[in-house]
């Protein structure tokens, strides 16, 4: 197994625990936000998104790139405005 | 150069677990966005400078674009529409994913290394898996495609072959990669999305949700694999991790476990029981009340318990409800919110359609705090709820539901049960509640109901005046 493999293994690993420890804590009543918000982080893809659309390799790599990159940024800036928009509801009397 | 990606993708990183730990307060959950925020302003900065990109005006164009249509969804996207919504993010992220491990492989393909083509070939997979599966839960919820279970004879078999098939064309990847077994991958992983999700009924879909959130975070997991980016990896992991968690907890507030929902198919079987206790009798023996006699049991009450289903959602009752404790409230009533973990179609979508309604957080209630107080309780008002209110969970050993935690309404002195028929809930169960003679059945549409019960309530307090 390559050195790359198992630092990422570490990586995976350790930030599944870091995870589940941190979501555990989020109580049952931000649990639609916390999906909304794990939601738009997901759209991280953008990353590797935006490598496929920018490579300039050949032109179908550069569309199906745009297309990834449109989506996660449609995931990305959604999903942060709508749990925002979600937690200010979330009130006192 | 690369060190300053490293260390922008470090920040990222950080923000993004701080951001996730803020979210365990009501207070600062908004402030944990917010960080989470920079920390993507911080990722698609550090991408910027990647030494692969040589071009930069499609990825503006798209950028614009897609900032476009998520503005527009995030910010008019109705509260009740939540639902749909994450399962279409997760149908966008998957179909991103899918498509960077695509052009990964046309740009990588022929040299790849081992480690690569084993993290393509599950990114692909997952990614497509996850694209086709939530635009099928999608369509579920929106009612284009049958919330009843849809099965077919061997489909638990037919899946399961078609996942191994999957992971011998990834392993025959690694060996001797061949376009053909590429996308055979990619047509496998798209079609176990929708077999996978097709036989899944309506009231499994917060687990469905919740593990669809799980493959989106494990495919995006193998891209950071597939591009030796700690970044990807890290967020793939926590939004799986979270998947995981959420879907675990509603499993276990059903009872079910994760290879029931995903293998069981509820409802065919649940569909059988409901036949030995036929529902023509029930009709007749239940007493159904007018709004006038809701109104009469109410203002004789000194405490209520309101407990809210997915019918609340589906008739967008929330403010009406909320009107309901208010006039309740100024008649000095004690008001208080019972929610069941898997009320509604996700996690916590009872508490969004309440707080929409501007209800105080304090005032809602989960199962475990809350049960022990029906006992003392005068009325327990059930809004659009079968099956988190279905005492035969706790006594009937051979009820379908048998042993799903629930909330203890028939406790109360006596219940008013606002549902649009006497059919049974999405698990297809007889719910034995309805006929008890301290329940009073008011049918028909919630919101219209809850608006004149609120009307006569608010009559009867003018005329005391």
């Amino acid at each position: 197994m390559s050195v790359t493999l198992i630092m990422g293994l570490y990586v995976f690993v350790l930030a599944v625990f870091v995870g589940w420890q941190v979501i555990s804590k989020v109580p049952h009543l931000l649990h639609t936000p916390l999906m909304s918000a794990t939601n738009a982080i997901s759209g991280i893809s953008l990353v590797g998104s935006m490598v496929a659309a920018g490579s300039g390799h050949d032109v179908t790599t550069t569309l199906l790139g745009s297309i990834a990159v449109t989506a996660a940024t449609i995931n990305v800036v959604g999903g942060f405005l709508i749990t925002d928009r979600m937690l200010r509801m979330f009130r006192k009397r | 150069m690369n060190t300053i990606v490293q260390l922008l993708y470090l920040g990222a990183s950080t923000l993004f677990i701080l951001g996730l730990g803020a979210m365990n307060k009501t207070e600062s959950a908004r402030r944990g966005v917010q960080l989470a925020e920079i920390g993507m302003l911080l990722a698609v900065v550090g991408t910027l400078l990647h030494h692969e990109i040589v071009e930069y005006h499609w990825i503006v164009i798209s950028i614009v674009v897609g900032a476009g249509i998520g503005t527009a969804m995030g910010l008019f996207i109705p509260m009740v529409k939540m639902p749909e919504r994450i399962a279409l993010s997760h149908a966008f992220g998957g179909l991103a994913v899918a498509l960077v491990g695509v052009s990964e492989y046309l740009r990588h393909g022929a040299d790849a290394s081992a480690l690569t083509m084993t993290a393509v070939g599950f990114e692909v997979f997952l990614g497509a898996l996850t694209f086709t599966g939530s635009l099928i839960a999608f369509g579920k919820l929106q009612g284009m495609v049958p919330g009843r279970p849809v099965t077919w004879p061997l489909h638990n078999v037919g899946n399961l072959i078609a996942v191994v098939a999957a992971l011998a064309l990834i392993t025959s990847l690694v060996i001797a990669p061949t376009p053909a077994a590429f996308y055979a991958v990619l047509a496998l992983g798209t079609l176990v999305g929708i077999t996978l999700v097709l036989p899944i009924g309506g009231a499994d879909m917060p687990v469905v949700i919740c593990l669809l959130n799980a493959y989106a975070g494990l495919a995006a997991s193998a891209t950071g694999f597939a591009l030796g980016n700690n970044v990807l990896i890290i967020c793939g992991a926590l939004d799986g991790g979270s998947g995981l968690l959420l879907g675990m907890m509603m499993s276990k507030a059903m009872n079910r476990s994760f290879r029931d929902v995903m293998f069981g198919a509820t409802g065919s079987s649940a569909g059988a029981a409901v036949t030995v206790g036929s529902a023509a009798p029930a009709a007749t023996a239940a007493n159904v009340g007018t709004i006038d006699d809701a109104a009469e049991v109410l203002r004789a009450a000194r405490s209520v318990i309101i407990v809210p289903g997915y019918g609340m959602a589906v008739s967008q009752a929330q403010h009406a409800v909320r009107d309901l404790a208010g006039a309740l409230a100024a008649a000095g009533v004690e008001v208080r919110y019972a929610i069941h973990p898997v009320a509604g179609r996700m996690p916590g979508h009872m508490n969004v359609l309440l707080a929409e309604a501007s209800v105080p957080y304090e005032q809602l209630f989960d199962l475990d705090s809350i049960n022990d107080e029906f006992a003392a309780t005068d009325v327990a008002v059930v809004v659009g709820a079968s099956d988190v209110v279905n005492p035969a969970a706790r006594t009937q050993p051979s009820s379908p539901i048998f042993g799903m935690p629930v909330l203890a309404v028939e406790q109360a002195r006596s219940t008013i049960v606002f549902k649009r028929s006497f059919s049974p809930g999405f698990a297809g169960v007889e719910n034995e509640l309805f006929l008890r003679p301290a329940t009073m059945m008011v049918l028909g549409d919630a919101k219209k109901s809850i608006l004149a019960l609120t009307h006569a309530l608010k009559d009867e307090l003018k005329l005391a005046a």
